[in-house]
């Protein structure tokens, strides 16, 4: 019964992943592409949790903690570059 | 049906629960006009169904195997503490890169301010270049 209803989360889950890959390619701007790849990263962080819960394995508990990590700072990368043009901004460029 | 299935519902159920937000987020994601509207969707949706599915499983190894993680939790701070401030920094990159609202909306306060001030740090730059 709870093997059930977890495999039915994980498949509603990757129907989100699949409707959020649309979103990915399609996007008009460079913007909603960004936004996607952010949920997207939230949506593996669900998808991992879950699977955990079915595997009764605590193992892969580091790897959501890395996936929000990395997602966050890819995130904030891409909205700097958009909106400055760089990512690092140095005072004086010599 | 075994003795343990109280202590099994209460995390099934935040998992479903949260699995159900992160869908109509998506759906949300997929048909909301323009990407200010879209960020709603994408970032409030999505962190309720994400802290739901993580305090899930949090309970679930806590009330199961009485596994307190601390790396579990420190993951559930950190998204909690991370999807808002990505969701703000994207949208004002994208308002300040001059992304287009959709048709329907009906006001913009911020024209006014963003692009006259650009267009004033712009002037700055161009006379520290000079």
């Amino acid at each position: 019964m709870i093997e059930i209803m977890l495999i039915c989360s994980l498949i509603f889950l990757t129907l989100s992943i699949i409707a959020i890959m649309y979103r990915l390619v399609k996007g008009p701007s460079a913007s909603d592409r960004v936004q996607a790849l952010d949920t997207l990263g939230i949506n593996i962080i669900s998808g991992v949790a879950v699977f955990s819960v079915l595997m009764r394995s605590t193992g892969f508990f580091e790897v959501i903690l890395l996936i929000g990590i990395l997602s966050f700072i890819g995130t904030i990368a891409f909205a700097r570059y958009l909106e400055r043009g760089v990512v690092i901004e140095r005072k004086h460029p010599k | 049906m075994n003795a343990n299935i109280p202590s099994e519902v209460l995390p099934i159920l935040l998992i479903l629960i949260g699995t159900i937000f992160s869908l109509l987020s998506a759906i949300g994601l997929v048909r909301l006009p323009d990407v200010y509207t879209r960020s709603h969707a994408a970032s409030k949706s999505t962190t309720l169904g994400v802290l739901f599915i993580l305090v899930g499983t949090f309970l679930f190894f806590l009330l199961e195997e009485h596994y307190f993680s601390i790396r579990l939790f420190l993951g559930i701070f950190f998204v909690f503490l991370t999807a808002p401030v990505a969701a703000h920094v994207l949208v004002r990159s994208a308002y300040r890169s001059n992304v287009a609202l959709a048709e329907e909306s009906v006001q913009d306060d911020l024209k006014d301010f963003i692009h006259t001030d650009s267009k004033k740090t712009k002037d700055a730059e161009v006379n520290d270049t000079d």
